[in-house]
């Protein structure tokens, strides 16, 4: 009974932490689909550069030289953000520009298509550049925090509950960043344009905003964000440059769960994300938690499609 | 013949490409040249579905993977042929479809992609947990043939070949019909089809059934030809990717598009794989993702479109230089017709086609339609006005069943007809037009007529009688072979007036018809109603100019806040001071005649 408890006790926790890096990482590409209704398949490989380039910043950069072994990663992990911010930018500039915003009402579909094929090959290129400039051996960014845990308790009958410690820091730093998301989005000028162009681009435009401008700006926000919450997880897990298909999937469940345009929406689908899949490991064998992440995906999409926290709008 | 000529460019392809592969040598390439035409039927498999109805699959994986376990297993377990197995690999790959479709296409758009993403990743996830990792085809010493294990794999591509001819048919039969009507038509406006008497869903499950038999057969062939099966092979996002991109790559929803994007894009990544792969690993994942690259941004739409759009516009460039041009004749002929004044009729005598009785519907705290009554007799035009937001297109949707009815109700010929879905009312008679205009863009006039003409005909030559007979009634004929992304906002009004008229309605809702055109455009469309009515179409319409209006209409039906307020003879309604009221303010009431 007791071990039982102990047990439930620790993958929830498990999962809450794991579900507040997920959730950090699901409000990127939710920005980004939020923002600009663009199915970005690359998201997952941009996530990748951010673990490499956190990597690379510890390693070779001097930040494990200046910061030590157990807060270094921390220091690099957040200085990976803007660099692939810079890159998200560019990449918007260059490529996906051209195929979404306000050039996309003359194609086919609105331009999905295209969108969807030309981020598969951007994704291509990334996975593949990847194993070219990386190589294919498994990377991580550990600390020494990353084995060892913070004892809560006993809090009853002896139950008590073990925090990783990088596991612990690694939530602490996605609620900030989330905090500071938020301030940014509700409280600024650019936050105020990037609602705008995405409630009514065509409205946007008329009141004097930029939207391709504002899509710029969402995709780079985005793209740090997610390579951020990337780094995050290189703490506990190892990672090598196709490392960014197996989250995409998670990516996409947590913005859907949360609801699509909804920033903290996509917060909470990311976090329950964590939570099904760390608590499915108490009656289900590993292999299947991730059939499980799915299973619980589609029967919100079934159920309410609509997510959490988004709205049906229907128009005829 | 029409189809012996479309025919031929793919029985010379088929055949040249059977040459050049038995002119091969190289095992490897010998692979190469079997995967190509794989490839090519996988996107058209994925064609199928989501290239004419616009809703895209990441999921098709599913079909493929539980074709080729299923062929793999069969053998295995049973020892059962993949001669055998494969046509069952097809049925399996058509019931998962009918099992994925039905549920998954409540969805729309981004909500359908990404749901049709989840299911082959969670059967990844079930397949490694029951073992089976790997499982390879057992070599059959004797008897291989009747295994469909070949000694020369040049069998494996003509086999592979022979399938894609069959694919590429029947893709072209499912486009001539009105199956492939039908999709396109939910591909342009869902909601447009089913009023156009389109029963979606139906023809989407047909859609994913077929697509997903065509991907469990090639599925079950694909793990004959590689006798190993993964999960992460036949199940892996990679997989469903594969489909999409050789389909887009090559042209979306057209039979050619898999096939060129697979031919171009096959080769290209085994031989940069095969040259480079070794020194470079995962070069050709680099190229390969350059060439989409490329290729999406100068033609979004796929090689196809680009080329064929870039044909057309170079023998259209003469017929554009000619003096006149072929609109003038048509426009002469229905000013002719032009009628300046409205006929007199006697109104009010004919039968009752359609009444409305006490009609509700309200939207949270708004009551957009309430308590409306009102009688459409045959031969009648009726005019319905009303400030914008008064409920006139609210009560449109009512009537035409794209929403139900909270009370009330609709007898069309007598029968009750509240609740039931569109294409149903289309059936029994309610043919409407839209205030947005959803024409088929890069198909003809008479084609996108064609659409509509399904509800009654039985057969193609009769859905083009039909359409030809619309046409002709809209005074269309003369550019009836003209692209609708061609088209004046005028043509396309009538165009799309034909596309109803082609159902045979008994009643026709116009919305917003003249809305965008004219003064001397709207006259001619005014004819155009005029002559429908003279030849005893019943029709309701909803407009704005009130110019325009009381010279076609018989009677007027005045909406505001959702309720009637008035109804009457054109002359008596626009005197009407709660009219004036509600369409200039109450400061106005001053200034009416009294």
């Amino acid at each position: 009974m007791t071990q039982a408890l102990e047990g439930f006790l620790q993958a929830l926790s498990a999962g809450l932490l794991i579900g507040a890096v997920y959730g950090l990482m699901c409000v990127g590409l939710g920005l980004i689909f939020g923002v600009m209704r663009v199915i970005n398949f690359a998201q997952g490989d941009f996530m990748m550069l951010g673990m490499y380039a956190a990597f690379y910043f510890f390693t070779a950069l001097g930040v494990q030289a200046t910061f030590g072994n157990a807060f270094g990663p921390f220091v690099a992990i957040v200085l990976a953000g803007p660099v692939l911010a810079v890159f998200g930018y560019f990449v918007h500039l260059t490529l996906i520009s051209r195929v979404s915003g306000t050039r996309t009402s003359s194609l086919e579909g609105e331009g999905h298509y295209a969108q969807l094929i030309l981020t598969l090959g951007i994704a291509l290129i990334l996975q593949n550049g990847g194993l070219l400039v990386f190589g294919s051996v498994l990377a991580s960014i550990r600390t020494p925090l990353s084995s060892s845990a913070w004892e809560l308790g006993p809090l009853f009958y002896d139950v008590s509950v073990f925090i990783n410690k990088a596991r612990g820091i690694d939530a602490v730093l996605s609620l900030v960043m989330m905090l500071l998301l938020t301030l940014l989005i509700t409280r600024s000028r650019i936050g105020k344009s990037l609602r705008a162009a995405a409630d009514n681009p065509t409205a946007a435009t008329y009141m004097g905003i930029d939207v391709d401008r504002a899509h710029r700006i969402a995709f780079a926000l985005g793209t740090g964000i997610t390579a951020i919450a990337g780094g995050l997880l290189a703490t506990n897990y190892p990672f090598h440059p196709f490392v960014g298909v197996e989250y995409v999937i998670v990516m996409y469940a947590g913005v859907v769960l949360g609801g699509m345009g909804s920033i903290i929406g996509a917060f909470w689908g990311g976090m329950t994300i964590g939570l099904v899949q760390q608590m499915s490991t108490l009656i289900l064998p590993t292999q299947l938690q991730n059939a499980a992440i799915f299973v619980v995906f589609l029967l919100i999409i079934f159920f309410r499609p609509q997510g959490f926290f988004g709205r049906m709008v229907e128009r005829t | 013949m029409r189809g012996w000529r479309s025919l031929l460019p793919i029985i010379v392809f088929t055949a040249l490409y059977a040459a050049v592969s038995l002119s091969v040598t190289n095992s490897y390439y010998q692979l190469v040249m079997t995967l190509v035409p794989v490839w090519a039927i996988f996107g058209l498999s994925w064609n199928l579905l989501s290239g004419y109805t616009g809703l895209i699959s990441f999921g098709h994986a599913a079909f493929f993977g539980v074709g080729a376990y299923a062929v793999v297993l069969g053998q295995i377990h049973f020892d059962l042929s993949p001669w055998i197995m494969i046509p069952i690999a097809a049925v399996l790959g058509g019931i998962a479809g009918l099992l994925i479709g039905f549920p998954t296409f409540r969805l729309q758009g981004h909500y359908f992609a990404l749901a049709m993403l989840a299911y082959p990743l969670a059967i990844l996830y079930v397949f490694e947990w029951l073992g089976l990792q790997e499982v390879t085809l057992p070599i059959k010493r004797d008897n291989a043939m009747a295994y469909m294990q070949f000694a020369d794999h040049r069998l494996y591509t003509l086999l592979a070949l022979a399938m894609m001819f069959a694919t590429i048919l029947l893709t072209m039969a499912v486009e001539r019909s009105r199956f492939g009507m039908a999709l396109l038509a939910i591909k342009q406006n869902e909601a447009a089809a089913e009023a156009a008497g389109i029963n979606t869903l139906a023809w989407k499950l047909r859609a994913v059934t077929l697509s997903g038999a065509i991907a469990g057969a090639i599925g079950g062939f694909y793990a004959v030809v590689l006798l190993v099966v993964t999960p992460q092979s036949v199940f892996g996002m990679l997989v469903s990717a594969q489909a999409l991109t050789v389909a887009m790559f090559g042209g979306v929803g057209t039979v050619w598009g898999p096939v060129i994007g697979s031919v171009i894009l096959i080769p290209l990544a085994e031989t940069l794989n095969a040259e480079a792969g070794s020194r470079f690993p995962g070069i050709q994942g680099v190229i390969y993702g350059i060439a989409i690259i490329c290729v999406i941004l100068l033609a979004p739409e796929g090689l196809f479109w680009k080329v064929r759009d870039f044909l057309r516009k170079r023998s259209a460039k003469p017929i554009a230089m000619a003096p006149g041009g072929p609109n003038i004749p048509v426009a002469a002929a229905v000013s002719a017709d032009l009628v300046p004044l409205r006929p007199k009729r006697s109104t009010g005598t004919g039968d009752v086609v359609l009444e409305v009785r006490n009609l509700s519907r309200s939207f949270g705290g708004l009551k957009a339609v309430q308590d409306v009554s009102f009688k459409l007799r045959q031969n009648e035009i009726l005019g319905i006005i009303g400030p914008n937001g008064a409920g006139k297109t609210t009560l449109f949707n009512l009537l035409n069943g794209f929403l139900r009815p909270a009370t009330g109700e609709i007898l069309l010929d007598g029968r009750e007809m509240s609740g039931r879905k569109p294409h149903e009312l289309c059936e029994a008679g309610i043919g409407r037009t839209f205030q947005i205009m959803r024409p088929f863009l890069r198909m003809s006039i008479s084609d996108n007529v064609v659409v509509g003409a399904y509800v009654r005909a039985r057969n193609a030559a009769e859905a083009r009688q039909l359409a030809a007979d619309a046409i002709v009634r809209v005074g269309l004929s003369e550019i009836a072979d003209r692209i609708a992304g061609e088209l004046t906002t005028k043509e396309l009004r009538l165009m799309e007036l034909a596309r109803a008229l082609a159902g045979q309605p008994r009643i026709l809702l116009l919305d917003e018809t003249l809305a965008g055109l004219g003064h001397d455009e709207a006259n001619e469309v005014v004819a155009v109603i005029q002559r429908l009515a003279r030849d005893g179409m019943t029709i309701a319409i909803i407009e704005h100019t009130m110019q325009a209006m009381v010279r076609l209409v018989d009677s007027f039906l005045v909406l505001d806040h959702g309720a009637v307020i008035v109804e009457g003879e054109p002359e008596a309604v626009t005197r009407d001071s709660r009219v004036i009221e509600a369409y200039l303010g109450k400061k106005w009431m001053a200034h009416a005649p009294h």
